[in-house]
């Protein structure tokens, strides 16, 4: 029953922030800062990790090849397709509902304790939607770190097959060109479209609701990491089967 | 002027204020008084539209607000200013940037207007260096006059205070009082002040409600409070026994 009435609160909170819009002008001022922060500051960590993941899956890959009549341009096609489809769209969500989530969940839920958001409310301004609605407009340009993650990780293949010696760079890039399926591209963003929205919302859900003091922002950031990665990979499988099925 | 008319206000099974009826006076200072749990921010609450009384009726200037609009109502909040008990101060902004914002949301003035009505109103709260510091940068004392200032850039006709001394020691927050009075009177503003600082009420008590279990137990000034021979009043303020020396000093007087 309590989660169920969580499940109302939320769908009534992003009704919420749509309504009664703030002037564009603050909201545009709102809007560039948020994808600074959720964006652009969450960049280098995207980066990383995909150039790692994309190393170690074409090194697993090329391991598990042992039979000599496999060739090796298979690697890269696992690779491609390991990113494209899962690592770049949900491995780099979940690394975002860390990231990001605990960052909105946090920085909300501080105001919430310290009387920020009361004081909006009785200027007359709808705290939803100055608060909410820029996080996912900055967010809908998610899509565009998940193309990066997938071209990283899949230059991290190719560095991990050449230079680790699993297989030759013309056999790789041969197998990353076979059997392209472009849809499975459109599949990755659709789905990093919907979680970058779980990853914008849910954490604010707990930020916004959230009461008590800082010992309870922390465990609302926590809260809200788990349930942002529960969602997301609840939506992975729903989107997958729906998408691919 | 506030007219408030036996309002009820429960949350579940508790009752918090149980028929409340005050009219709270233009170019005046309100304060509302009363221990913890009284019902005092529940009350303050209900005034500034944050929470809907269950019963009653709230009245601002003849508007009742429960029969305003959804856009009637998002005006009148705009006529009110408020100081949170810990200032609320936006972080991320600067002092200017916090006193502009209202003006930023709710006026088209141009850049130049609006600096020229922060510099004022930052002037009148006595903090004249202070434009680009941060919250976090400047003291206790300096947040609630920036709060002040944020409470009366857009002129309103209504200030609300939540225990605005809180934190703050005896002589700032005496200035802190003197200056919401100050403005009370100069801009003609109806402030209501929740409060539980015996020298606030002392000072500048122009009319004291005192709650008590979701009622109003007690109204009157603060020469009257004095002379008051309500158990639950004179417990409640005159519970140190500085302030009992100083009542019986003030009724010896008057003898």
């Amino acid at each position: 029953m309590k989660y169920l009435e969580a499940i109302g609160k939320y769908f009534i909170m992003i009704w919420e922030v749509f309504k009664k819009p703030t002037k564009w002008r603050i909201m545009k001022t709102l809007i560039f800062k948020e994808i600074d922060e959720l964006i652009y500051g969450a960049m280098g960590i995207i980066i990383f990790i995909s150039f790692f993941i994309g190393g170690v899956v074409t090194i697993q890959t090329a391991l598990n090849l042992n039979s000599p009549l496999l060739p090796k341009s298979l690697i890269g096609f696992a690779t491609r397709q390991s990113m494209i489809l899962e690592f770049a769209p949900t491995f780099t969500s979940i690394i975002m509902a860390g990231k990001v989530g605990s960052y909105i969940t946090s920085s909300i839920g501080t105001m919430r304790v310290t009387e920020q958001i009361d004081a909006l409310e009785v200027m007359g301004i709808n705290s939803l939607n100055y608060l909410v609605f820029p996080k996912i407009v900055a967010t809908m340009l998610y899509p565009f770190a998940v193309a990066i993650s997938m071209f990283v990780g899949i230059l991290g293949g190719w560095v991990a097959a050449v230079f680790g010696g699993f297989a030759p760079s013309g056999e790789f890039i041969q197998g990353l060109q076979m059997d392209f399926d472009s849809f499975h591209v459109t599949y990755a963003f659709i789905k990093s479209v919907v979680f970058a929205f779980v990853i914008a919302t849910v954490p604010s859900y707990h930020g916004y609701y959230m009461t008590g003091g800082a010992l309870e922002v922390g465990k609302a950031s926590t809260t809200s990491f788990v349930w942002t990665s529960v969602v997301i990979i609840i939506l992975n499988y729903v989107l997958t089967q729906l998408l691919l099925g | 002027m506030i007219e408030v008319e036996n309002i009820h206000k429960s949350f579940g099974d508790n009752h918090v204020l149980k028929g409340i009826s005050t009219i709270f006076d233009k170019g005046k200072t309100n304060l509302i008084i009363g221990q913890s749990g009284s019902g005092k921010t529940v009350f303050l609450k209900c005034l500034l539209g944050l929470f809907e009384p269950d019963e009653g009726s709230i009245c601002y200037n003849g508007q009742y607000y429960s029969d305003l609009s959804l856009k009637e109502r998002r005006n009148l909040r705009q006529e009110m200013g408020m100081v949170f008990q810990g200032s609320a101060l936006f972080d991320s902004m600067t002092v200017e940037g916090n006193v502009m914002f209202p003006l930023d949301m709710f006026t088209n003035q141009s850049q130049s207007e609006k600096q020229d009505r922060v510099d004022f109103v930052l002037k009148r709260v006595n903090l004249v260096d202070a434009h680009k510091r941060y919250p976090a940068e400047i003291s206790g004392g300096m947040q609630k006059r920036v709060a002040i200032a944020r409470a009366i850039v857009m002129n309103p006709k209504y200030l609300f205070c939540d225990e605005p001394n809180s934190g703050l020691d005896p002589k700032t927050a005496i200035l802190i009082d003197n200056l919401i009075h100050e403005i009370t009177q100069e801009y003609d503003i109806t402030t209501v002040i929740n409060t539980h600082d015996m020298n606030s009420v002392m000072e500048i008590g122009e009319k004291i409600i005192f709650l008590k279990n979701g009622l109003k137990e007690w109204e009157g000034t603060n020469k009257e409070i004095f002379k008051t021979e309500n158990k639950a009043v004179t417990d409640f303020v005159y519970s140190s026994e500085l302030f009992k020396k100083v009542r019986q000093m003030y009724i010896e007087e008057r003898n």
